[in-house]
């Protein structure tokens, strides 16, 4: 590797974007290269100088008003054209609104360009709504967990006696996701445990209940409202995680899961 | 019947978008550089994200959405440029504050980083030209991957690494009192 490639790739490394391979290369040549070390040195430094300044700004109270007032209302009802039903208060800002109406075929593309797969069943999708919904209550709340603790071994008998059936609780720090908790929720008219792992700062819902899809074979992965959703049944459990990570990372997730209760005896 | 599955979709987009608004407010704000052009951009980008949604399938809500914002905003300056008026990238450096590079500045310079406050922060990249601004802030403030910021910017994922590295080599000399690196 030489300096240009690496002046390059060292913010692909302190980005987390890069591959084992290349993230040693860099560093081998960071350990060789003076220049480089101290770029990788200050980068570094930079990133978490702007991570410490939390830099997101959070949005005034009034435009949340606003938008939660333009959402208030069916788009069947909604104002067809562009801007009128936010410029009301605020003519003086017409014209600037106006201009809006040129992209709409552009963001409309984008929109319709970005497909993935969906769940099959109308169950399972009924249920990854509703999987999705309980995860948004548990971010926007107060309520992420009842019982919060990183040990496997208190989150676990916290169950007991709450459910019909205990869900397994397993220790993913190895694989880099961290346990916070777990707590009792609602899903498909059903009680069902949620077990809440992090991973850097996103975190992950993992419902389990015993009739949770647990009818359906197979993994599966979901685009779903935004979140990834990745389903799989295993000893009479329906398993779900849903997070904003990644669909791989959380594919890696769920697998690690499945991994560590071990191959249900039913199942060939 | 119509009316409730309206409602079920409001209901779903509201939960799938609102928890975006801070970061598509701290975008629209370092694209669009005031407060209230970023207020009016966000809200447009929100009703027009409602009105896509039905075809929305993914990716994750946070990029869709700034996609839609970017280009809300992209479109004002091309209606804005079009019609004559002055335009903010244009007028890119009338007002920024004077540079800072004329500070004395003591070493090491690690550390000297890391003292740096959040407003000289903001006022450094806000002052990076637009395309490298707008890595920077969707990478190091809205935590997109490369590969989302790629969407966002309609761009590929190599041009978004040397973007960053650029943008990044520029914050840096800003930030320490260098002569800006040739371009």
């Amino acid at each position: 590797m030489n300096c240009a490639e690496s002046e390059v790739l060292i913010h692909a490394l302190l980005d987390g974007e890069l591959d084992a391979g290349h993230a040693r290369e860099v560093e081998a040549h960071a350990a060789t290269c003076r220049d480089c070390a101290d770029k990788l040195e200050t980068f570094r430094a930079m990133q978490a100088a702007m991570a410490a300044a939390e830099l997101k700004e959070k949005a005034p109270v009034r435009l949340r008003n606003r938008i939660e007032g333009a959402l208030a209302t069916p788009p069947a009802r909604a104002p067809t054209r562009f801007g009128t039903s936010f410029a009301a208060g605020r003519a003086s800002r017409r014209t600037f609104l106006g201009g809006f109406a040129l992209g709409t075929a552009a963001s409309a593309a984008v929109a319709a360009g970005i497909v993935i797969a969906v769940l099959g069943g109308d169950d399972d999708r009924r249920i990854a709504g509703e999987i999705v919904s309980a995860h948004l209550r548990s971010l926007q709340g107060s309520h992420l967990t009842d019982v919060e603790t990183s040990d496997q071994h208190t989150v676990k008998p916290w169950f007991n006696g709450k459910l019909d059936a205990a869900p397994p609780v397993i220790d993913l720090t190895a694989q880099g996701f961290t346990l916070v908790g777990g707590r009792l929720d609602y899903v498909d008219g059903e009680a069902v445990a949620a077990i809440v792992y992090k991973r850097r700062k996103h975190l992950i819902n993992l419902f389990v209940g015993p009739r949770l899809g647990a009818a359906s074979r197979g993994k599966k992965k979901a685009m779903f409202q935004g979140f990834n959703v990745y389903h799989w049944t295993q000893d009479g459990l329906g398993f779900w995680a849903v997070s904003d990570i990644n669909a791989d990372e959380l594919a890696e997730f769920g697998r690690s899961v499945a991994d560590a209760i071990g191959p249900p005896a039913d199942r060939t | 019947m119509a009316a409730a599955r309206d409602d079920e979709k409001m209901r779903r987009f509201r939960d799938a978008a609102l928890p975006c608004l801070d970061d598509a407010f701290t975008l629209a704000r370092y694209l669009m550089r005031n407060e209230a052009d970023a207020e009016d951009a966000v809200q447009e980008c929100y009703l027009r994200a409602l009105r896509h949604f039905d075809s929305y399938r993914g990716p994750a809500m946070k990029p869709w959405l700034l996609t839609i914002l970017r280009n809300v905003c992209k479109s004002e300056f091309a209606r804005r440029s079009a019609a004559a008026v002055s335009s903010e990238m244009n007028d890119e450096h009338a007002e920024d504050p004077p540079p800072i590079w004329q500070e004395p500045q003591p070493s090491p310079e690690a550390q000297l980083l890391q003292r740096r406050d959040g407003e000289t922060i903001r006022r450094l990249v806000a002052a990076l030209p637009p395309p490298f601004r707008e890595a920077v802030v969707l990478r190091d403030i809205n935590n997109l991957s490369y590969r989302e910021i790629a969407e966002v910017a309609g761009i590929p994922v190599g041009t978004v690494m040397s973007r960053l590295a650029r943008a990044r080599s520029m914050l840096r000399a800003a930030w320490n009192g260098e002569e800006g690196p040739t371009p």
